[in-house]
């Protein structure tokens, strides 16, 4: 090893130990992959925001990935300060391993979840095969692009909101079941995640709409330039969750729990909702969701709890092998 | 072991080395799949059983290994004439296409399902010929097929080249001075003395097909029973917690691919004996 690379080497060292005697004023937020702009943001403000009220400079790192997959690297020790999900099982897992309190849902305003979302349908500009409502989604003919619900949590919500849509209208669950499976068959391609399922109706032309978070379609506008696709308000979609807590486990280790409390504070303020909504991430604030209502059209929304008790028990009805989704869809099976 | 023997060795330390090599494999592969071993065992032997045998697992043992089967035949034909260009003659630019042979190595997977998607989708450069004649490779299993191919091609190229570089060409005049046609050289002469090479290469390419997930996942289609590779079931178990069911299926691939290349290795030797 030559004398620079040595030095290059001890420098990275004594950094790293400085970063460990930092870490005090260092969180980490573990989050799902398209808060990443969100969060960046968010991250700015709150900085700011901290050194104004107590005087202190911190640095705040986040890491993204499936929602899932990075709740199963903070379960196998990944050091989060806070976790930020998009699917209330995810922090729940956590919650049954003792990684977050076990009543994290009630340490927060809102059932710890300072923002949501909703599905929409995204189509091509114009609407060519003049989609309107989830009725039209199985329709013969129109090719539903759709996220695999075993892989993503955003595939959950959009099974979960096709099956409530019928139950809203009055319909018995043998019926939901019925319309869940007839609009699974118009699905050719089901997408891993939201992102590959977005690239997939975009990027790869494949079918004629899209069921993804209402968050996505500001990304895609901003991506894919605006007018190429339209979004559609269904006349009822589902409330989608994004629940947040504090990682007890490392927090307690590094003294940052206070630190991570006002982290996750902070989110329910005016500023950090109205950066959520410039996202298309819906504020819990009635006067900011009324600002932006040009962004969050008026739709009726059911919650989880409402038809499903909890998406822990949707998850194990609905999800897991064997469950509802494998019964109603096999595309393969003659 | 007789003394005789060991006196000749090049290198002291016979023991020394022995034991290093045993003990570096434990950490980097023994105790990882011991890992995975051990976590199924929180399951009873019906769950183990349900979890591997279910309709919608089965049909993606059938498709991944069926699919990494067909690429490694492929691979097998082509990694052989790439090999012989590569050895045989010289053209221009031949440098460059050796470096290319190796790409598949470099890419990350993830970046060859993405470019092989956006190539064959309908609306990209070759399928927008293909998909009028009736013909979809994205989305569909042929896909599948189509990026092992891509993945598993630099492995039969380059084991079958070092041997054929290494080939008497006088053999081969020999032969034809007595009067072989150029299918006897090739059947008689070439193809016994490079086999061991190509079933090397066809297990490597096979081996890392069965394993490969990046690069499918993006011109799959996941339709299950239909384009889910098991990969992709073990990822789908993940995310649902269920940890001790996705390294079920795990294990399930681990003795599989273990069994094939035990017997790849044992036609190997077979074919080394008989030449």
């Amino acid at each position: 090893m030559n004398s620079l690379k040595l030095k290059t080497l001890l420098a990275s060292v004594a950094l790293a130990a400085s970063g460990m005697a930092a870490a005090q004023n260092s969180l980490l937020n573990v989050s799902y992959d398209v808060a990443r702009e969100f969060y960046k943001d968010y991250n700015t403000a709150f900085v700011a925001h901290y050194k104004k009220t107590t005087g202190q400079d911190i640095k705040i790192d986040q890491s993204h990935a499936g929602s899932s997959a990075q709740a199963r690297a903070v379960n196998d020790g990944l050091a989060a300060d806070v976790v930020t999900m998009n699917t209330t099982t995810d922090v729940q897992f956590l919650a049954d391993n003792g990684v977050v309190a076990k009543d994290w849902a009630k340490k927060f305003p809102n059932d710890a979840s300072p923002t949501t979302s909703t599905m929409l349908f995204l189509v091509r500009n114009g609407n060519p095969k003049n989609i309107k409502d989830w009725e039209d989604l199985i329709k013969p003919g129109v090719q539903v692009i759709v996220v695999n619900p075993k892989t993503g949590g955003n595939g959950r919500y959009a099974y979960l909101a096709a099956w409530g849509a019928v139950r809203e209208k009055g319909g018995t669950e043998a019926q939901a079941a019925e319309f869940v499976g007839k609009l699974y068959k118009n699905v050719p391609v089901l997408a891993k995640g939201g992102r590959d399922a977005t690239a997939t109706f975009l990027q790869r032309n494949q079918g004629d709409v899209l069921i993804t978070f209402e968050s996505e379609v500001v990304s895609i506008n901003r991506e894919f330039g605006a007018g190429k696709v339209d979004a559609i308000y269904p006349s009822v979609s589902v409330v989608a969750e994004n629940p947040v807590a504090v990682v007890e486990r490392t927090v307690a280790k590094k003294g940052t729990a206070q630190l991570a409390k006002a982290y996750l504070d902070y989110l329910y303020s005016e500023e950090a909702q109205e950066i959520a909504a410039k996202h298309a991430i819906r504020p819990r604030s009635e006067a900011v969701l009324k600002k932006y209502a040009g962004t969050f059209k008026p739709l009726k929304q059911f919650t989880v709890a409402k038809y499903f008790g909890s998406l822990t028990e949707a998850q194990k009805v609905h999800f897991n092998d064997g469950g509802q989704f494998d019964k109603l869809y096999t595309p393969g099976a003659k | 072991m007789n003394r005789n023997k060991s006196a000749k060795r090049v290198l002291p330390g016979f023991g020394l080395t022995l034991g290093y090599t045993l003990f570096y494999l434990s950490i980097i592969v023994l105790i990882p799949l011991s890992a995975l071993v051990f976590k199924t065992f929180t399951l009873t032997w019906e769950q183990f059983w349900a979890a591997i045998s279910a309709p919608r697992v089965l049909a993606s043992y059938r498709l991944t290994f069926g699919a990494s089967f067909l690429a490694a035949l492929v691979n097998l034909v082509f990694g052989l004439l790439i090999a012989w260009v590569l050895v045989r003659y010289k053209f221009p630019g031949k440098k460059i296409v050796d470096a290319l042979v190796d790409l598949p190595f470099a890419l990350p997977t993830a970046v060859a399902g993405i470019s092989l998607t956006a190539l064959l989708a309908g609306n990209g450069w070759v399928g927008q010929y293909l998909e009028p004649l009736g013909i979809q490779l994205a989305f569909k299993p042929a896909g599948i097929v189509i990026a092992l191919i891509f993945i598993g091609l630099p492995f039969v190229v380059r084991t079958v080249q070092p041997v054929l570089e290494d080939s008497e060409k006088e053999l081969e005049e020999a032969a034809t001075c007595l009067g072989a046609t150029r299918w006897q050289t090739f059947t008689k002469v070439i193809l016994p003395s490079i086999t061991p090479a190509l079933l090397t290469g066809f297990a490597m390419a096979f081996a890392r097909a069965v394993g490969e997930y990046g690069s499918v996942i993006f011109i799959a289609g996941n339709m299950p029973m239909v384009s889910e590779i098991t990969p992709l079931i073990i990822i789908g178990k993940l995310e649902q917690y269920d940890y001790a069911g996705a390294t079920a299926v795990a294990v399930v691939m681990l003795i599989i691919s273990f069994i094939l290349l035990l017997v790849i290795n044992a036609l190997q030797a077979w074919q080394r004996r008989k030449s």
